[in-house]
């Protein structure tokens, strides 16, 4: 068996990877050249691919974000790095206005071959300003592909489809996912966006999950066999495109489903799951939708407060008992 | 070299009757939406892509006709998009606001103020890593330098050395708000350059040789390696910031002072010192009238848009699928 490798290592090694087949895949972001990146996402690529593609920049969000755009229409393949997620909305105007709607605006004249890497996620104890999760925020924009990995070995195969993708991808990397290790990403790993992967079996409830909430999921799901209750697990690993299917079809055999997001219910990505299932799987369901997600309030910062407002897998345990009453 | 001004002459009496075919249109109710109208100053977008190469990169605003004609745009294609007819420049998705023409290196006209200035820094990035020698230009009013974008660029433009012009067109007016207003220095783009380190040029935008002089200059030291410029040009619209502003905002000797100096005069001038027939002038106006006529009758007679359209281009593969 191969050593471990963390999912913060697999970042770095997953852009490394098509910077080594690509030369038109070019960095940029703050602190990411010789200091590697704030989390250590980029450690060895300044070393390997110098300062002409491994780009520091200024604190500049839109500049960052528009000069990566310019870049991408341009010809080259610009992986651009948001440090925290919660500095999008610095750069907004780029990701709801300019990035997907350029394509489609100009009749299909240009396109925007890029991705925008960035931080995303609670539990940290980072405050309000540095711990959302906002998937939900792109989720929302037509236009956009949205990727959210949940293991080491997926961070490369997913990272890899992204450069390679012709559309424009945000890719969340979870804060509370950089130390998880797993097993290495194999040569030539490349996965393809839209594509759910069931990271357990089971019989009696669907637990669907994205990032961060997929260890969850799986802790819950652990806990629920001790209970006699089968959980299957599906990983989304992307919200577009969405694996619609994926979750009806497992849907169709448990008859149960609990979505598991971390961004608040109000305007989460599993609404639109739930109105999937309540639209298209009405039939195989046995009892209510239950969404699992943050409550509606900004992050707070002490942890007492913080385990109150983020999903949690006693959460999840919940949910599902309440739904074997059904 | 007076054959030379004659075609510019005529490259701005052809923008400007497209444009006046554009206004006469909306009145006509065949252009829906709105228009934001350059005529008076035409003699930027001339005069700077007459100074540029082929495959230079140009991004435009919302007011933006002039530059995607300049670039080589048809009339026709440009009053069919605005006529919401299939054969538009962006096939009726795109309309007044947001004319393309890629395939002549015009990036697109962008209606968020500023926001494609990075996009342009990220063009000149891509030419200067690509090693073409390409320059890109970013076209923006005075209104644009207010906003965030335009330092962020012009920072990242500056420290990268970056083969890129800023093009100020100062007309003096955001929308209906004068820019002297709202602004503490008296030319809002030049009088910034420097904040930069950037190089800047202030120059009258209505005077196209002027223009190209400008443009041709700040390009040659871009592709040599030497870096940015920020041009402002003196201009003025002589029409309304868009289709429902009558513009009563400007005082009439004001409007009646840049009137006199509209660049089809200041050229028809020039030419004249320089011993061009008068009856070559006019030809060449003759000739633009009857470009523009054809146009129109063209859009006119074009399909509308077609309805299969709408659920096309959001992706790269062509559709619009999100799901599976």
């Amino acid at each position: 068996m191969a050593e471990l490798v963390t999912y913060r290592e697999s970042v770095a090694e997953g852009i490394a990877r098509e910077m080594r087949r690509d030369r038109d895949v070019v960095c940029l972001g703050e602190d990411i050249g010789a200091a590697g990146g704030v989390f250590k996402t980029a450690v060895g690529l300044f070393d390997e691919f110098g300062p002409e593609r491994v780009r520091d920049t200024p604190i500049s969000e839109q500049a960052i974000v528009g000069a990566a755009m310019g870049a991408a229409m341009t010809g080259l393949r610009p992986v651009a790095e948001i440090m925290f997620s919660d500095f999008l909305a610095c750069c907004w105007d780029y990701l709801a206005n300019e990035i997907p709607k350029v394509r489609y605006m100009t009749g299909g004249q240009l396109g925007v071959p890029l991705v925008v890497r960035t931080a995303n996620g609670g539990g940290l104890g980072f405050g309000a300003q540095h711990s959302q999760a906002v998937e939900n925020w792109a989720f929302t924009v037509p236009g956009l592909k949205v990727v959210a990995p949940s293991t080491p070995s997926d961070v490369v195969g997913l990272m890899a489809a992204a450069i390679r993708s012709d559309d424009p991808v945000v890719f969340f990397e979870h804060k509370g996912l950089f130390a998880a290790k797993g097993e290495p990403a194999p040569p030539d790993h490349v996965l393809e966006l839209g594509r759910a992967a069931t990271v357990r079996r089971g019989d009696d409830v669907t637990l669907v999950a994205l990032a961060w909430t997929v260890p969850m999921a799986m802790a819950a799901a652990e806990e629920l066999a001790r209970e006699g209750i089968s959980a299957e697990v599906i990983d989304l690993r992307s919200l577009v495109p969405l694996d619609a299917a994926a979750v009806l079809e497992s849907v169709g055999r448990t008859s149960r489903l609990v979505i598991v997001e971390e961004n608040p219910y109000q305007g989460g990505w599993g609404a639109t799951v739930a109105s999937i299932v309540a639209d298209e799987g009405f039939e195989s369901l046995d009892a209510p939708v239950r969404r699992v997600a943050a409550e509606c309030v900004p992050l707070p910062f002490a942890d007492a407060l913080e385990d109150v407002v983020l999903p949690s897998v006693d959460k999840v345990t919940a949910a599902v008992q309440a739904l074997a009453a059904y | 070299m007076t054959h030379q001004l004659l075609d510019r002459y005529e490259q701005m009496a052809v923008i400007r009757r497209t444009e006046k075919a554009a206004h006469d249109l909306f009145l006509a109710g065949k252009v829906k939406g709105t228009t934001h109208l350059a005529s008076g100053q035409e003699a930027v977008a001339v005069g700077a892509s007459a100074a540029l190469r082929a495959d230079d990169y140009v991004f435009a605003t919302y007011r933006g006709h002039h530059h995607a004609l300049a670039r080589g745009a048809s009339p026709a294609a440009c009053l069919a998009e605005l006529m919401s007819r299939s054969t538009g420049l962006c096939r009726g998705k795109g309309g007044s606001m947001h004319l393309t023409k890629a395939d002549a290196g015009m990036l697109g006209s962008y209606a968020i103020v500023g926001s494609h200035l990075p996009m342009a820094v990220g063009a000149a990035w891509s030419a200067a890593y690509r090693g073409t020698g390409q320059v890109a230009v970013a076209f923006f009013g005075d209104g644009a330098t207010n906003i965030g974008a335009f330092h962020e660029a012009l920072n990242l433009a500056a420290v990268w050395r970056l083969p890129v012009l800023f093009v100020c067109e100062n007309n003096l007016y955001m929308e209906y708000t004068p820019i002297g207003s709202v602004t503490p220095v008296p030319n809002p783009a030049a009088d910034r350059a420097g904040s930069y380190a950037l190089p800047s040029e202030l120059i009258d935008g209505n005077d196209v040789e002027v223009v190209e002089d400008a443009v041709r200059t700040a390009a040659d030291r871009a592709r040599a390696g030497e870096g940015p410029t920020v041009i402002e040009a003196r201009t003025y619209r002589h029409h309304g910031h868009s289709r429902t502003d009558p513009a009563t905002y400007r005082p009439a000797d004001e409007v009646e002072e840049w009137l006199a100096r509209d660049p089809l005069l200041l050229a028809r001038a020039r030419l004249a010192e320089l011993g061009v027939p008068e009856g070559k002038v006019d030809a060449a106006d003759e000739r633009a009238e009857r470009l523009v006529k054809e146009a129109v009758a063209e859009a006119e007679a074009a399909p509308g848009a077609d309805p299969a359209d709408a659920l096309t281009d959001v992706w790269a593969d062509g559709g619009a699928t999100w799901r599976s």
